[in-house]
């Protein structure tokens, strides 16, 4: 939908440089070894538009703190789709504006697209987001790189559990992978701390970007009592402006959609995106190896919270505040044991922790006792 | 359940007020592309047209802080593609259908293109008419809180149906639609009624591009439709053409679009994806039912290219 000339940036450039090289003009023109060595190039690729209040803002609001760092140049390319698309826009990254670091940022970015790039590439740095890299089958010039959000989402959970009259709270999905999964059971959670009679609906869109579809979800859940709404969609602007019209409060998620719902908008669970990048880009200007899995939550700096909002009552602060307190010092634990699934069966036995860290937690497939809903 | 949700209540009424929510960009689309097929044209670019209109409607919204005048731009920019396709398919051995698709691609590119500095502001809601006063229950007020477009679309297709039967401009429209010979014959132009014919549907299809970023879901990205102008285009064949029948197959899908949701927040979790089916599934049921191998589509336009 974006290549509608038949001729593309690269195509042009790689005639105009042929041309050029033949005229003996290539040596002075397209390579300065001096300068390309100092310099590094990285290159942002987003499946939606990257000022979307959700995902792709996140990323790219991480992107423009590398932008600020000396010697970096930053290529992004928006709307990219999940297809043999996202691998021509790699190839364009690296044969042309000379990008040695990539991000390709959307989950179905990884297999296969990803991965042929970084076979034929290896001299290219491919770090995905979200992706379950595996050493000793993935390419070592590859990695993922994601945070534990499920700590936001039981922080959510808190404020959610306090705001809650109707003790019924509500979350938007798109699919029922394990990283949406673990959201939905640790807002729940995080709401059963304050009171365990809450219970949450879901209800799964099928798509991570289907504006109408999740306008309807999310009345629905309201026509059925819910009074709190969450969502784990790309963007979740629609998800929170119908919520706050139709009078609930919402909780955020990906990045900050206070400014949509000033009143309504309890906090939320954003991505710090800027300061994983700024680490990576550190290590390969120091020319040490990049991180080939790379994980951190709230006290790592991947994860942060918005401010509390004006519904947040002063006891909620507070339980919101001491949790938060124990989760920077690394001692909280969202799923421990006992706690049962929705079908009755035991989903982490009595005993046992799940560290957030825990790998365990990245293919999660079950949802917890009080969530109303089902993962197929 | 319990005294705040509406329970099994929950999904009749989902259907009854989603039919309302989610029809009325299809109502718009499929009221305007019968016009043009009635002309004996097909354009296929509404998906196009609807998402420019709802880019158009959100971004003058925003600056001119007017939802009305919105609409209004949409209206014209929508007539602008329509006249372009018009155009371009009254030259000789021009196909209107692969037309329509690159007016669609060319519609979606510009749309996003323009739209970049739109998706941030917050622009005004179109008004809505609270019908659900008698009511104490919440879900039914919202409900029944019926935008202004709805009703301008039902009152629409009623008068376009009489329009069609009853006027000049609906005789002149069905002359030309059905036989271009006898339409020259009379001594009308065909290209120029075709031409007009085709700039109102796509006015009206990007009226219904406004309703989505200016009322429901009410506001602009990039995935702000989810195909609605493609499948409008094929409600204009399964109403056969009538303008009633467009409102109520949009009724119909729009209902059906809500079960999924509505399903779920009751508690029936299990084949979500099925249910998200279920318009395509009655749509197909319905076309295979009324449809007969010993007869063509009753009151598919003669000269339309997909019945030649």
């Amino acid at each position: 939908m974006t290549k509608l000339l038949p001729m593309n940036r690269r195509s042009f450039l790689q005639t105009t440089a042929s041309g050029a090289a033949a005229l003996g003009l290539a040596p002075s023109l397209f390579s300065t070894p001096a300068a390309a060595q100092a310099a590094l190039t990285v290159g942002f690729i987003y499946v939606g538009p990257k000022d979307d209040y959700g995902y792709n803002q996140a990323h790219a609001e991480g992107a423009a703190v590398i932008k600020a760092m000396s010697g970096v140049t930053v290529v992004e390319e928006e709307n990219v789709p999940e297809t043999v698309d996202v691998q021509k826009t790699m190839e364009s990254m690296i044969n042309l504006d000379g990008a040695s670091l990539v991000f390709p940022t959307s989950f179905g970015y990884f297999d296969p697209h990803m991965l042929e790039m970084a076979k034929k590439y290896p001299d290219v740095q491919f770090r995905h987001c979200g992706g379950l890299w595996k050493e000793g089958v993935n390419p070592m010039n590859t990695g993922s790189y994601f945070g534990y959000i499920g700590q936001g989402q039981y922080l959510n959970g808190i404020t959610a559990g306090y705001a809650s009259k109707s003790k019924k709270i509500g979350f938007v999905a798109a699919k029922p992978i394990p990283q949406v999964l673990q959201n939905i059971n640790s807002f729940l959670l995080g709401a059963r701390s304050v009171d365990p009679a809450i219970t949450c609906q879901v209800i799964f869109t099928g798509e991570w970007s289907l504006a109408v579809k999740e306008a309807e979800a999310t009345n629905a859940l309201i026509d059925q009592g819910a009074d709190v709404i969450t969502c784990h969609v790309d963007s979740p602007k629609v998800v929170v402006e119908t919520a706050a019209g139709r009078g609930a409060f919402v909780c955020g998620y990906h990045a900050n959609q206070s400014p949509l719902a000033p009143e309504k908008y309890l906090t939320g669970a954003e991505w710090a995106w800027g300061n994983v990048y700024t680490k990576f880009v550190t290590e390969a200007q120091a020319s040490t190896p990049l991180g080939n899995f790379v994980r951190g939550g709230l006290k790592d700096g991947f994860v942060k919270m918005s401010p509390l909002g004006p519904g947040v009552s002063e006891e909620a602060r507070k339980k919101f505040d001491a949790t938060l307190a124990e989760m920077m010092a690394g001692s909280f634990s969202v799923f421990k044991g006992p706690i049962k699934d929705n079908k009755g069966g035991d989903a982490v036995t009595a005993g046992q922790t799940f560290a957030e860290d825990a790998i365990e937690l990245e293919s999660m497939a079950y949802l917890v006792e009080g969530v109303v809903g089902s993962t197929s | 359940m319990d005294e705040t949700g509406i329970g099994i209540w929950g999904v009749p009424l989902a259907i009854f007020a989603g039919a309302i929510r989610v029809s009325t960009p299809f109502i718009f689309v499929s009221l305007g592309e019968s016009i043009t097929e009635r002309s004996g044209r097909i354009n296929l670019g509404l998906e196009g047209t609807l998402v420019f209109g709802a880019m158009t409607a959100y971004a003058v919204a925003v600056m001119s802080n007017s939802p009305w005048l919105g609409v209004l731009a949409a209206m014209a920019t929508g007539a602008v593609f329509g006249l372009v396709h018009g155009w371009i398919c009254k030259f000789p051995k021009v196909n209107d259908i692969a037309i329509g698709i690159a007016m669609m691609q060319f519609g979606l590119g510009l749309a996003f293109f323009l739209g970049k500095p739109f998706i941030q502001p917050v622009a005004p809601h179109l008004p809505s008419i609270p019908l659900g006063g008698w009511s104490g229950l919440p879900q039914i007020q919202s409900a029944l809180n019926i935008n202004v477009l709805f009703i301008i679309g039902a009152l629409l297709s009623v008068t376009l149906w009489w329009a069609f039967k009853n006027t000049r401009i609906g005789l002149i429209l069905r002359v030309v639609g059905d036989s271009s010979d006898a339409a020259r014959a009379m001594g009308l132009n065909p290209d120029t009624v075709r031409l007009l014919a085709t700039a109102v549907g796509g006015s009206l299809a990007a009226v219904g591009g406004a309703y989505l970023s200016l009322f429901y879901p009410g506001s602009w990205n990039e995935g702000i439709s989810s195909g609605q102008g493609l499948m409008a285009v094929a409600l204009v064949i399964f109403a056969r053409w009538n303008p009633i029948g467009c409102f109520l197959a949009a009724l119909l899908f729009g209902g059906a679009g809500a079960l999924g949701p509505a399903l779920q927040s009751v508690g029936v979790t299990q084949g979500y994806y099925l249910f998200y089916a279920a318009p395509y599934m009655l749509t197909l049921v319905i076309l295979v039912a009324t449809s007969s191998p010993t007869r063509s589509l009753a009151g598919a336009p003669g000269a339309l290219s997909i019945t030649k």
